[in-house]
């Protein structure tokens, strides 16, 4: 049941998208934003639509996929929707209804840049791998170290976090049967009950879990873990001819947004 | 009356996905009241699974599970019930106490049945008693006790339920050897006195050959073996097929005999070893 929960899940692949650094998909990814935000008109929706719909297609992902992720946004996206219809003045479509051809053109194209946006960052997080993810993060970010900003301490806890949230996930599920073994019952009665129910779940859950932290921490120090001062990779990433020219053509779109953007299409 | 019955249970999990995976393939199998069954099989063998069925919190793909006669899935309510009759130790149930004090963790579950006070108050004694838990422990917390008391506060939890069947999933796994022996006497004691039906999920083979009265093995979600330990254990071809050992006094007389001495009998404990043993030394004295 908790096993569904896909977050920043990665499906793992060979495409030339998985094969990207992740430091040019993390800066295609902030270019990717930046143009789908200049997008104004219906050409310029098209033309971000097209370019979502080839990177799919160039990594290999499932349109299922990237359905089942919008699964938990779709609440959002319609309340979005609604809004937009209602709450736009124009021509109204049933005369006497605040429904307006503007607000339901908006709300098509709210949906449009909402479903947009998750799919392009969804394509990051299934074709990178958390490491490569936090490894290019880093990276990233280092100038920042020079304002002493934690930069690998914060990465490494990311890893760390996405690291363990399956074995988190499987760690509730078991204690919930347990639980429910001696009778818990965590569906029924009223909403002070049900929270209270948590508790056989949730206490348990933290003491692994800081028990885990406790190994964790022992089992990187003895193996001379000591922070990020100095330390080296076993995988350096470096920049490829395919790097430079995807970062080219991420640049091309922005502009190319821009540039339709005052035009108004 | 709590006999176990199950007929042509079969479970997939995540049917209708790519993880699709068949874990209990065709398994029906009958367990009288009050009887010591030893369940092996190597990881992934479906045992796991399969227990959980017994006590309904895994519902059959296919397939039925009757308890006392009555289909535990029949309903919601029966789905509940089934619990109180059919209790479940996990593995490393050390890691579920949540309570302030031992005494209110193992009367978490007979509070969940709603009983009184004074019964809640017996039972708690009474299991605390069948599992080893000393009564001085009561107000200490848990989770600052040693790991073989916690895991024997834990089986009290379940036995607090008063269960007509009583089930175990590697009761000792990671205990040191006097612990392992220690829960496994209390869990023999506990099946004399109460008259339970009691389950064992183990990999150990010493234990389960010297405790259990039948034995079923478990092999890629299917039932390979079920008989009596002499039964099982005179096979052991077919077990290490399976991934699974013998007993160590097994593979000693299988040993000895191999080298010419002339042992008679099954052996698959200490005892029969040392006995049969002892016999061939008075009818050859040297």
């Amino acid at each position: 049941m908790l096993k569904d929960v896909t977050l920043g899940q990665y499906f793992p692949g060979n495409t030339i998208v998985h094969r990207l650094d992740p430091r040019s998909k993390l800066i295609l990814v902030v270019l990717y934003i930046a143009g789908l935000f200049q997008a104004s008109g219906w050409i310029s929706y098209a033309a971000v639509t097209a370019v979502t719909a080839l990177c799919m297609i160039l990594s290999h992902i499932k349109p299922k996929n990237i359905f089942k992720g919008l699964k938990p946004m779709l609440f959002i996206i319609v309340l979005t929707a609604l809004l937009n219809m209602f709450y736009t003045s124009g021509r109204e479509i049933i005369p006497g209804w605040h429904m307006t051809w503007e607000g339901l053109a908006r709300s098509v194209q709210m949906i449009l840049r909402i479903v947009l946006l998750i799919t392009g960052t969804f394509l990051l997080t299934y074709t990178t791998s958390p490491i490569a993810l936090t490894d290019g993060l880093e990276m990233l970010l280092g100038p920042l170290k020079k304002i002493k900003v934690p930069v690998h301490e914060m990465t490494i806890m990311m890893s760390m976090a996405l690291r363990f949230i399956p074995t988190l996930i499987e760690e509730t599920d078991k204690i919930m049967s347990a639980q429910k073994a001696r009778g818990a019952d965590f569906e029924t009665g009223r909403l002070t009950e049900r929270a209270r129910a948590l508790l056989p779940i949730l206490v348990p859950l933290f003491v692994s879990a800081f028990r885990r932290a406790d190994e964790l921490a022992v089992a990187m120090e003895s193996r001379c873990y000591h922070g990020g001062e100095g330390r080296t990779r076993m995988k350096v990433l470096r920049f490829a001819a395919r790097d430079w020219i995807a970062l080219a053509l991420g640049a091309l779109f922005l502009a190319g947004m821009i540039v339709m953007k005052r035009y108004g299409i | 009356m709590s006999e176990i019955r199950v007929e042509k249970l079969r479970h997939v999990y995540s049917a209708g996905t790519p993880f699709e995976k068949v874990a209990i393939e065709d398994v029906s199998l009958t367990i009288p009241q009050g009887q010591l069954v030893g369940i092996i099989g190597h990881t992934g063998s479906g045992k796991s699974t399969f227990i959980q069925h017994l006590n309904a919190l895994l519902q059959p793909t296919e397939g039925k599970v009757f308890c006392g006669g009555e289909d535990v899935n029949a309903s919601k309510f029966t789905r509940r019930d089934v619990k109180w009759k059919v209790g479940i130790v996990f593995q490393y149930p050390e890691y579920q106490l949540f309570e302030e004090t031992v005494y209110r963790d193992i009367a978490f579950g007979p509070k969940n049945m709603k009983l009184s006070e004074q019964e809640i108050d017996e039972r708690v004694r009474e299991a605390a008693h069948f599992a080893g838990v000393d009564e001085e422990l009561f107000e200490r917390s848990p989770l600052e006790l040693s790991g073989g008391q916690k895991r024997r506060i834990a089986v009290a939890g379940v036995i607090a339920l008063r269960p007509g069947v009583l089930i175990l999933d590697e009761p000792t796994a990671g205990l040191d050897p006097a612990g392992c022996r220690r829960i496994l006497d209390n869990i023999c004691e506990y099946h004399r006195q109460s008259g339970s039906t009691v389950i064992i999920v183990s990999h150990n083979m010493d234990d389960t050959a010297r405790i259990a009265e039948r034995i079923i093995a478990f092999d890629h979600g299917r039932v390979a073996m079920d008989g009596t330990p002499e039964q099982i254990f005179s096979e052991p071809e077919k077990l290490e097929a399976m991934g699974l050992d013998v007993p160590k006094s097994t593979s000693l007389a299988m040993a000895l005999k191999a080298e010419g001495l002339p042992l008679e009998g099954s052996i698959y404990t200490h005892a029969q070893l040392l006995d049969a043993i002892l016999r061939v030394k008075e009818a050859a004295p040297c």
